[in-house]
């Protein structure tokens, strides 16, 4: 291979990544757009699963622990998990994200994994099957500094205890 | 008589608590950088005999020059003096150190000047320093100092307390330590421990291993005990640590969370939050005989409490308003009253040891502001504006604050890091305090010698 082939190459490669670097900047906006709504964070990007078809989180509002018509729906989904498996016990973990002074996200993180856990209770879960963690906003699952990051980590995540 | 005054203006009644008639430089420190004074720092002469005992001893060849280098730095760092380069020092630091010949010093354009003597006494280190007025041409203070050859960095501290507050007439900063919180690994699983290191950054030593996460280490104003939260067992407590013997204990007997704690400025209490069934509110407990007393009791998220210096009132940080504000009540938990009323969150007060401020954490528009405002919530002046920064805490005398700022990552999680900064009361002295790691949530002790 000459020179100027090596060259030609590398050119090549270079407008190549352009391009694709440029898809993928649109595609983000596209993609963010449609997995926010209100200011909850409405995508499955970092969901898991506690059983087919049950979702392990719900997501709050900047500064909220406001449950919204999603995550009612996850949390009905995970009672009617629990009751099926009593014998599983589970902790809830509240988080916020990284925009607000340390100890006011602990109280925060705290107040939504209750949030969540009040509304499992009403559901039929014993509330001595549930306990709660606030991490705060240390445990971010995005570690993006963007709007979208930070909706993913304000989130109560129910996580099996047993 | 001939005299020299470097300030037109003070608003502080103290600073001229100390001016007697002969007094002659002063310092202005209310205007931070804007005139910071030349000074000139000798090296601290010692003779053949001690030098080959220091050698010997901890293994540093000039000893004098380095407590001198000390004392340069501190007074840099201050942001209210200009330590000259030693290169342009005409007189030899034996000769200074007796008898300045004040024209030479003069000649360089310092006004101050500090001169001393390291000796080897009975395998001690004595070290003599003196603070000579330049213009004036006399001595302003002479003071010695005798402790063990180790402890000679605090030394160069304790000096530079002596002078500064010989020169500004309040108490110095410098023989203090920071507590603060150590940070290394990727955000999402950050690594934690407890780390301690002198007030200029050195002498770090960390002291939890990074197993359990770790946050908001403060000292006891009183002596050398810690109160953090640990998430030891995955049970979030506030705990309670002797730095000098390493003893750690939970602080009560909590069904839930404890966090947030702080020391009373008598010491003898921690007041902190409890969590429990989405609802925070503020409790004591007295260190001595355990009992604890609920503070706060209210639906609505009550945090960061903190003392007034003379422990009659309490400022802490509450929701109740619909978003977070800050309060101040007695510390019987009474009279409550929201004292923020600016636009935007306010979060993290902290009482000054003056008495006369609380500083706080502002978020305003996607901006993060340290700020002071009067105990009534007038006066609101904002220091520092930046992308992240909270939780300031004040150097023992009132005049500077230590916070920690993070930087935004990109979209990967790259480019993120947390460091501790200093700034002076009047927003100037802007300074990033270097330490080993990245680090947050610091506290500053009080001053370790009197």
């Amino acid at each position: 291979m000459n020179l100027s082939n090596i060259l030609k190459n590398t050119f090549l490669v270079i407008l190549l990544s352009m391009v694709v670097s440029a898809c993928a900047t649109k595609k983000t906006g596209t993609k963010m757009d449609s997995q926010i709504q209100g200011d909850v964070y409405t995508g499955t990007d970092t969901v898991e699963y506690l059983a087919k078809g049950v979702p392990d989180r719900v997501f709050f509002a900047t500064n909220e622990t406001i449950l919204t018509t999603m995550s009612r729906d996850t949390l009905r989904k995970q009672a009617a998990w629990l009751r099926e498996n009593p014998s599983v016990n589970v902790v809830l973990e509240g988080h916020a994200d990284e925009r607000g002074t340390r100890e006011y996200n602990l109280a925060l993180g705290e107040r939504r994994a209750n949030a969540a856990k009040d509304y499992l209770m009403t559901y039929g879960v014993s509330a001595d099957r549930i306990s709660v963690i606030s991490y705060g906003k240390e445990r971010p699952v995005d570690s993006g500094s963007n709007p979208l990051s930070w909706s993913k980590n304000r989130r109560s995540v129910t996580v099996k205890a047993n | 008589m001939k005299r020299f005054k470097l300030i037109l203006y003070s608003f502080f009644i103290l600073f001229f608590t100390i001016s007697k008639s002969y007094s002659l430089i002063e310092v202005d420190i209310t205007r931070g950088n804007l005139n910071p004074l030349p000074i000139a720092v000798s090296p601290l002469f010692q003779d053949k005999v001690s030098k080959i005992f220091f050698e010997k001893e901890i293994n540093i060849d000039d000893l004098g020059s380095e407590i001198s280098k000390v004392i340069e730095n501190n007074l840099k760092q201050s942001g209210l003096f200009n330590p000259l380069s030693k290169d342009a020092f005409l007189q030899k630091p034996d000769i200074a150190h007796l008898k300045p010949r004040f024209e030479d010093w003069s000649l360089i354009k310092s006004q101050a000047l500090i001169t001393g003597k390291v000796t080897a006494v009975n395998e001690k280190l004595k070290v003599e320093f003196r603070l000579w007025d330049v213009l004036a041409g006399r001595e302003m203070l002479a003071l010695a100092f005798t402790t063990v050859p180790s402890n000679w960095r605090r030394v160069g501290h304790i000096i530079t307390d002596k002078v500064y507050e010989r020169l500004t007439g309040e108490k110095g900063y410098f023989d203090t330590r920071i507590i603060y919180v150590s940070e290394e690994g990727p955000k999402t699983q950050r690594i934690k421990k407890l780390a301690i290191m002198d007030q200029d950054g050195f002498n770090t030593k960390y002291l939890t291993l990074g197993n359990e996460l770790v946050l908001t280490p403060r000292f006891n104003p009183t002596n050398q005990m810690v109160t953090y939260l640990s998430y030891f067992r995955n049970l979030p407590r506030v705990y309670l640590l002797d730095i000098e013997t390493g003893i750690q204990e939970v602080v009560g007997d909590f069904p839930g969370m404890t966090f947030a704690p702080r020391f009373s400025p008598d010491g003898k209490k921690i007041i902190m939050s409890f969590a429990k069934d989405g609802n925070s509110d503020i409790y004591t407990m007295d260190i001595e005989n355990r009992i604890v007393e609920r503070i706060t009791n209210h639906p609505s998220i009550d945090t960061s409490p903190s003392y007034s210096p003379d422990g009659k009132f309490i400022t802490f940080n509450s929701d109740r308003s619909g978003y977070q504000q800050i309060y101040v009540m007695n510390s019987d938990g009474s009279n409550v009253k929201r004292i923020s009323f600016g636009k935007g969150l306010y979060g993290t007060p902290v009482w000054s040891p003056r008495g006369d401020l609380i500083a706080f954490t502002k978020l305003h528009k996607g901006k993060f502001y340290i700020g002071v405002m009067r105990v009534d919530g007038k006066g609101e002046r904002l220091l520092t504006e930046n992308y992240y920064q909270e939780a300031p805490s004040w150097a023992p005398n009132g005049r500077v604050l230590i916070f920690y700022r993070e930087t935004k990552s990109n979209d990967k999680g790259e480019g993120f890091s947390a460091k501790l900064w200093s700034i002076d009361l009047t927003g100037y002295n802007e300074r990033m305090v270097e330490t080993e790691t990245d680090a947050s949530d610091p506290s500053w002790s009080s001053l370790l010698s009197n």
